[in-house]
């Protein structure tokens, strides 16, 4: 670490991963991670636009009790699109495919990943399934919820649209276990000299937890869909009691898979929430390897609870009693991540830039969430509570309160990283305190409808609950609103943003050793491992110059 | 093994197979040999599903996959199993012959894996073509020919045929079908080698292809060797 700074700002002068190859082919099938990161980014960016184009969409239907803007019909399928676009397309590839492509190889000291041409192999698989997915668009749409359950999303009758989603959910599965063996790989083998396993930034231990998960949960959704597929066309009997087989054996194969991929969503989240939460507290975090070890805990925990989503199924009671103590285990590691993360705040020099906001506003939503989730995972709660709003709630409240505003302080954080320009601090908090109050706008009103019975999926409702859905169609507006404001920070920072300095947070994490945006090789000198939360070797020189390291060249 | 792997040294021939972003040769050999772990794993349990089918059917229907079994003939999975054992010793050695530069070894040890392993999908083809000729396809479509039924032991032949018959025939083509499809793989993957190999690419300084191939072959050979006597045995 003596020079490698210096010479990656004699670096930052010429050659950049931007201008290092020309022309679109350079991009398309570009081996560099992070041309490859970019790639996902925009995916999901446009993946994210369309989910939430369909979830407006639903919103504003239900202004009505009766249902007004579109036909019953296209409720569903609006509902279903939703869903399957936000989890398959973005939660769930959102911060390890986009984010975790740039940033992994940088926080290890590497060039690139262990596997480069599985990463672009991975890339085209997920473009591949995404395209299918949009597909079943034009052919008339989905109507099965995104669990797709037998015997409904199997009949005969169904069309096409099936077979494209069972298929595009089969690519993605294949894209997010080849990244999971990638980022597992490149933590193994490639870390920096010197960089020992607790040296490592908790963003890769968050990963690797969440590759453990994609690489041995994954392939059971890839033979669960291949089997759903091979039994709508040759009627094997596996999943359709009409043929003899079991449409409840598709449920526990499904969730094998999907409820350790809500760990594949939450995990790289909290990652991000350790990244920022430390830097703009000017603080080592605090509990290290409590965090990155409940990270494994989670990941491990997570195999095993995944009976909870089928309390109402018809599984034995034992299993029920079984699964529901089990999924009350994963609030240990979870809220000892809470405790460390609050703890690291405490008699911290707390900065409150954009990714410490969003941070910020985790805590109170991921709480929230959190808690509600003991609800569901209670036996004797949830089956009142089953299949209402107040799961819809519990739900969004992971999912976008605390995984999207995860992802978007990782791209607050890394923007400057990845694009070499500042955004505007003041669009930046706009959009961030927009974004909270409008999420729990919408969200908060849902619980409620739901405690009260309001079940979910449906197209209408009952009179009763026309006040709570109105409030949440207006939460839905503002949240929309505080989206576009951060894209608008996101286009005004690439038109005319100032340049951004290697390191402008003064973070310790390797990745800021290196100019911003990094060289093709990403290292000007390859850097040696070094604390990750240390940040006494830091000051902050100007704004135009960002932290640079205290120390003079040479003298360690 | 691995060891050998260390002898090559900077400037060495097999430097040229070396990717940018690795130190040396030591390193991308065990990142390539933890990748290829990784994924079988994964492969393990894309099949469990599978497994798990066949559990959760065979005791709902006990009786009936009892009956079933009598269709297979035991003696062409033992077949198979004999090949496709002989497959894999032939993949280990060809690993051994690359360690130790032997290059008339590899190409040898090579084609006789995927002669091997063509075998194997010939006795399946021959049994796959024999059932669906009698009758015996999948789920509802099963409707055993008499033919096929007075091959059965006279103790069996005395039962009445299950009218749900194709349900174990559905996990039969299932599990063989998807494990013929990694044979199938594993051909090809052996067919890119033997062109390295004739090319002159391994020797004692760079094998992990070999290496990682004959792991994904033993693992195919592996999940063989449980649905051998899960299917024709019991």
């Amino acid at each position: 670490m003596t020079t490698a700074p210096a010479a990656a700002a004699e670096h930052a002068a010429g050659d950049s991963y931007l201008t290092h190859g020309k022309g679109i082919a350079s991009w398309l099938f570009s081996l560099d991670h992070k041309r490859i990161g970019i790639m996902y980014l925009a995916l999901i960016v446009f993946s994210l636009f369309l989910g939430g184009v369909f979830a407006m969409v639903v919103r504003f239907h239900l202004w009505d009790p009766s249902g007004g803007l579109v036909s019953n019909d296209a409720y569903n399928k609006m509902f279903t699109l939703h869903g399957a676009v936000m989890i398959f397309l973005f939660v769930i590839p959102g911060i390890p495919s986009a984010l975790g492509n740039f940033v992994v190889p940088l926080m290890v000291g590497a060039k690139d990943v262990a596997f480069p041409r599985v990463n672009l192999l991975s890339f085209w698989l997920f473009v591949a399934g995404a395209v299918l997915f949009i597909a079943t668009l034009v052919v008339g749409g989905l109507d099965t919820g995104w669990t797709l359950y037998p015997p409904y999303s199997l009949e005969s009758s169904r069309g096409l649209g099936i077979l494209l989603a069972l298929t595009g959910v089969f690519l993605a599965g294949f894209s997010s276990i080849l990244t999971g063996v990638n980022f597992i790989a490149t933590i193994h083998k490639m870390r920096a000299p010197g960089q020992g396993w607790f040296d490592l930034p908790l963003f890769l231990w968050a990963l690797y937890a969440t590759g453990i998960i994609q690489i041995f949960a994954t392939p059971v959704l890839g033979i669960t869909v291949a089997l759903g597929f091979l039994e709508r066309v040759f009627h094997l009997g596996i999943f359709m009691p009409e043929y003899g087989g079991d449409p409840v054996l598709f449920q526990h194969f499904f969730w094998f898979y999907s409820h350790p991929a809500v760990y594949i969503m939450i995990l790289p989240a909290m990652g991000i929430v350790s990244e920022v939460v430390a830097v703009f507290s000017r603080k080592p975090i605090f509990g290290y390897k409590f965090i990155a070890m409940s990270s494994i805990a989670i990941a491990l925990i997570g195999f095993f609870v995944w009976g909870h989503h089928m309390f109402v199924s018809g599984q034995s009671k034992w299993a029920n009693i079984i699964f529901s103590f089990l999924t009350l285990l994963v609030a240990i590691p979870s809220a000892i991540k809470t405790f460390n993360w609050l703890a690291t705040l405490y008699k911290g020099h707390i900065i409150l830039k954009t990714p410490m906001l969003f941070v910020l506003s985790f805590f109170a939503i991921f709480g929230v969430g959190g808690l509600t989730g003991l609800f569901l995972g209670t036996l004797a709660t949830d089956i009142p509570l089953h299949d209402t709003y107040f799961v819809v709630a519990h739900f969004h409240f992971v999912m976008v309160g605390a995984v999207m505003i995860a992802f978007l302080a990782g791209l607050f954080y890394w923007w400057p990283k990845m694009t070499g320009r500042m955004y505007d601090e003041r669009l930046g908090t706009a959009s961030a305190i927009l974004i909270f109050l409008g999420f729990n706008v919408t969200f908060i009103p849902q619980f409620l409808a739901g405690t009260m019975g309001m079940p979910r999926r449906y197209a209408t409702y009952a009179e009763q609950f026309v006040g709570l859905n109105r409030v949440s169609t207006v939460g839905a507006v503002l949240l929309a609103a505080g989206l576009g404001v951060a894209l608008w920070a996101f286009v005004a920072s690439l038109r005319h943003g100032a340049r951004a300095p290697a390191n402008p947070w003064g973070a310790a994490t390797l990745e800021w050793a290196t100019s911003s945006p990094p060289p093709h090789d990403n290292f000007a000198v390859a850097p040696r491992g070094v604390p990750p939360y240390d940040y006494t070797g830091l000051t902050h020189a100007s704004d135009e110059a960002g932290w640079i390291p205290v120390r003079p060249e040479g003298a360690r | 093994m691995s060891h050998l792997a260390q002898t090559g040294t900077a400037g060495a021939p097999e430097d040229r197979f070396l990717a940018h972003h690795f130190p040396d040769m030591t390193a991308q050999s065990q990142t390539s040999k933890l990748g290829i772990w990784l994924f079988l794993g994964s492969e393990v349990l894309f099949f469990s599903g599978l497994f798990v089918a066949y559990g959760v059917y065979r005791a709902n229907h006990y009786a009936l996959f009892h009956y079933a079994h009598h269709f297979l003939d035991w003696r062409m999975g033992a077949l198979n199993t004999v090949v496709l054992v002989g497959s894999s010793l032939s993949a280990a050695w060809s690993v051994r012959c690359a360690q130790l530069g032997d290059r008339r070894g590899l190409r040898i040890t090579l084609l006789l894996t995927l002669l091997l392993a063509g075998m194997f999908l010939v006795v399946k083809y021959f049994e796959y073509s024999h059932k669906l000729h009698n009758g015996i396809a999948w789920g509802a479509a099963c409707h055993p020919s008499e033919e096929i039924l007075s091959t059965l032991p006279a103790s069996v032949r005395a039962l009445p045929v299950p009218k749900d018959l194709g349900t174990f025939f559905s996990i039969y083509y299932l599990m063989t079908g998807l494990h013929g499809i990694h044979v199938l793989v594993g051909m090809g993957l052996y067919v890119w080698l033997i062109r390295r190999a004739t090319r002159g690419d391994f020797g004692p300084g760079y094998f992990v292809p070999v290496d990682s191939v004959a792991l994904y072959w033993h693992l195919v050979d592996m999940i063989w060797i449980f649905l051998f006597p899960l299917l024709y045995l019991i």
